[in-house]
């Protein structure tokens, strides 16, 4: 059973709501990251979700642009990403580790390549932003190693497309919040939980909520209706200009530990 | 000489060309692409709407543009005829109208007064200002930092215009970039907004699209040279950044078995030094701005910088079409470097009097080399995509003179 799958029945089995934190990979430091993973399973994280950086992140606002910016400066590409998941799995075997990004990285490693390389340094699923899933298609080899292809859905999205992607989820599926790019503030939870509602009843997979997501009062409005809650700019943002292992710890554990406490919450 | 296949099928119902093409954006975007591919499907076979369109392209635009034989031009080069459609005569100077003003009456066919684009040199977003000002629409357009230094002019004009210039800190602060940011914008404000894309890349509809309103360059300039000569150009020619001109001119010629076809990309200081924007000759296929196609990137698949004189053709990826046509083997695509774009500048400006386009320049020198290789009888068909008005700045700095 894929980690991804056997968290989420886990998660639903004890009434909990699901804490996704993401980070581009790479920043504040790239020779900390998998430090940074560690401290974000200690705060709480069930899920990690890795952002490869990509030059041209058109989905993306700028705290998320600037990261990957970052990132790719300090040298860090897709091979780099892989071995940090590799040394994260060392001490960590149960945490799912999801890889989001842009598809021009994994066409250049080569797909099959990629798969295989992603399994085995113990990746389980991914998330390619400018892949929706009539292009899906490249990712079958992916699929076919026993990575997820996690789909992204969204206000905008048509009821009957809706349906297709529900019936195509796998892993989760990540209900983007609000037309925009990440990072951005608006959110009308009344709006969201019932759109979220209605996407739960048909997926054949949980859904976590994603984007604008800023903080604990934030993520527990959501916790109500979703089976997990995405937080990435905010903390990525809090992260950035850290340097020591030890800040860039405090910094993830500090942020993440309330949104833990807010989630469990009764 | 017959060809394997009906070239004017394209693109397939997915928006692809062959392998590349296709709606590579996020989930948000799906559904306005799908509006407006809907939108498009229905007016690009309305005779009301076409009938408006040729309207403005007549009284507006100005077209057609005429086809000129530059006869002073082809004896100093000692070959072939050379020919010239002037698209340089058009309103705002170049063909990026043609484009800007269809898709202008897309957008008020589908009740969305603001318009956004990106541009690289100012071109396309003074050709966006100009058609948003006569619609009385909004019209924002994002620019990168590096090109807001260097365009000032083109920023002015669009100011005046009354667009709002948006500069683009992100990344390189260049096309690529602004090309980002527009789409981000627009997945912002999908509700009340038309993106008009400046050439014939991003996702489905957009390369169908922006080829079909430039499509009457290469239409008017068949019909010409039949008009003329008799027969069909030998080959013909244009420069390629994105794209649109080129496809504008090749997209009547492409079932034309006897019509070779090449284009020409900027190989900047040489495609061997790394320092170009030809996508076609030193890239590989990817994934860039919404859809497959050629692309100039690292192996981590990291989108590299350009290099051309002509900001027009500093551009990472080129219209999926295009990709499409070189692995069909239906068109050829070649670098001209920026020195041999100035050299053909100053001879067509010396020969002909008619100041070209950097861009446009590249297309001129490639015309001028097919033009050593074919018999003085023959025609060489060649875009003249803009005017030089705009790069009379660039061009003096280049050569250490003081305006």
């Amino acid at each position: 059973m894929n980690r991804i799958d056997r968290r989420f029945a886990a998660l639903i089995a004890a009434g909990r709501t699901g804490l996704i934190p993401f980070v581009t990979a790479g920043d504040p430091a790239p020779a900390h990251v998998v430090t940074l993973m560690h401290a974000l399973v200690d705060a709480g994280a069930d899920l990690i979700e890795l952002g490869v950086p990509f030059s041209d992140p058109m989905a993306d606002g700028p705290v998320i642009q600037h990261a990957s910016e970052r990132a790719i400066a300090g040298g860090a590409g897709l091979a780099d990403v892989l071995r940090w998941v590799g040394e994260f799995r060392r001490r960590d075997a149960d945490t799912p580790v999801v890889l989001m990004g842009y598809l021009n990285p994994i066409e250049m490693y080569g797909y099959a390549r990629f798969a295989e390389a992603a399994v085995s340094a113990g990746v389980d699923g991914v998330l390619i932003v400018d892949c929706p899933l009539e292009e899906a298609a490249a990712l079958e080899p992916l699929r076919a190693a026993g990575l997820r292809r996690i789909l992204l859905a969204a206000p905008t999205t048509a009821p009957a497309r809706m349906e297709q992607l529900c019936k195509a989820a796998e892993g989760f599926l990540y209900y983007v919040s609000f037309a925009g790019i990440t990072g951005a503030a608006r959110l009308s939870t009344a709006d969201i939980a019932a759109r979220v509602a209605g996407v739960r009843a048909g997926a054949k997979a949980p859904v976590a909520v994603g984007f604008g997501v800023r903080d604990a009062a934030s993520a527990k409005a959501i916790a109500s209706f979703a089976d997990a809650v995405v937080i990435g700019s905010a903390l990525v943002e809090r992260l950035a200009g850290a340097t020591e292992a030890g800040e860039i710890a405090t910094r993830a554990r500090e942020f993440l530990a309330p949104i833990r406490a807010a989630l469990d919450a009764p | 000489m017959s060809l394997p296949q009906d070239f004017h099928r394209w693109p397939d119902e997915h928006g692809r060309f062959g392998a590349y093409g296709g709606s590579y954006v996020a989930e948000t975007l799906m559904a306005p692409l799908a509006e407006l591919t809907e939108a498009y499907r229905r007016l690009r076979q309305d005779p009301q709407f076409l009938a408006e369109l040729d309207r403005d392209l007549k009284h507006y635009v100005g077209r057609p543009s005429p086809v000129y034989h530059a006869e002073r031009l082809s004896r100093q080069v000692g070959g072939a005829r050379i020919l010239l459609k002037r698209e340089d005569l058009n309103h705002t100077g170049a063909h990026k109208i043609n484009n800007t003003v269809g898709q202008a009456l897309v957008a008020r066919h589908m009740g969305k007064p603001r318009v956004i684009a990106e541009t690289g040199a100012g071109q396309h977003g003074v050709a966006t200002a100009t058609v948003a000002a006569r619609l009385g629409m909004k019209c924002v357009v994002y620019m990168g930092a590096v090109d807001i230094e260097r365009q000032k002019i083109n920023v002015y004009r669009m100011k005046l215009l009354g667009a709002e210039v948006v500069p683009v800190t992100s990344g390189s602060k260049t096309l690529k970039d602004a090309l980002n940011e527009a789409m981000r914008d627009w997945v912002t404000h999908v509700a009340d907004t038309f993106y008009i894309i400046g050439t014939v890349a991003g996702p489905h509809p957009y390369p169908q699209m922006v080829r079909d309103f430039n499509a009457i360059v290469g239409r008017e300039a068949r019909a010409q040279v039949l008009d003329q000569y008799g027969r069909l150009p030998d080959v013909i020619t244009a420069c390629v950044g994105g794209g649109s001109n080129a496809i504008g001119l090749f997209h009547a010629f492409l079932n034309d078995a006897g019509v070779r076809i090449v284009g020409a990309e900027a190989a900047g200081e040489g495609i061997a030094t790394g320092h170009h924007a030809a996508s076609l000759s030193a890239g590989r296929p990817g994934v860039l701005h919404g859809n497959r196609t050629y692309v100039l990137c690292d192996d981590n698949g990291q989108i590299t910088e350009t290099h051309s004189v002509s900001a027009g053709l500093d551009y990472p990826g080129v219209g999926p079409e295009h990709a499409f046509l070189k692995d069909a083997g239906r068109a050829e695509y070649v670098g001209v470097t920026d020195d041999e774009a100035l050299e053909a500048f100053h001879l067509l400006a010396r020969t002909e009097g008619i100041l070209a386009a950097l861009e446009s320049s590249h297309a001129v020198a490639q015309a001028i080399k097919l033009a050593r290789e074919y018999p003085k009888d023959a025609l060489v068909l060649c875009n003249l995509s803009g005017r030089g008005d705009k790069d009379v700045h660039t061009i003096a700095a280049r050569e250490g003179v003081q305006v």
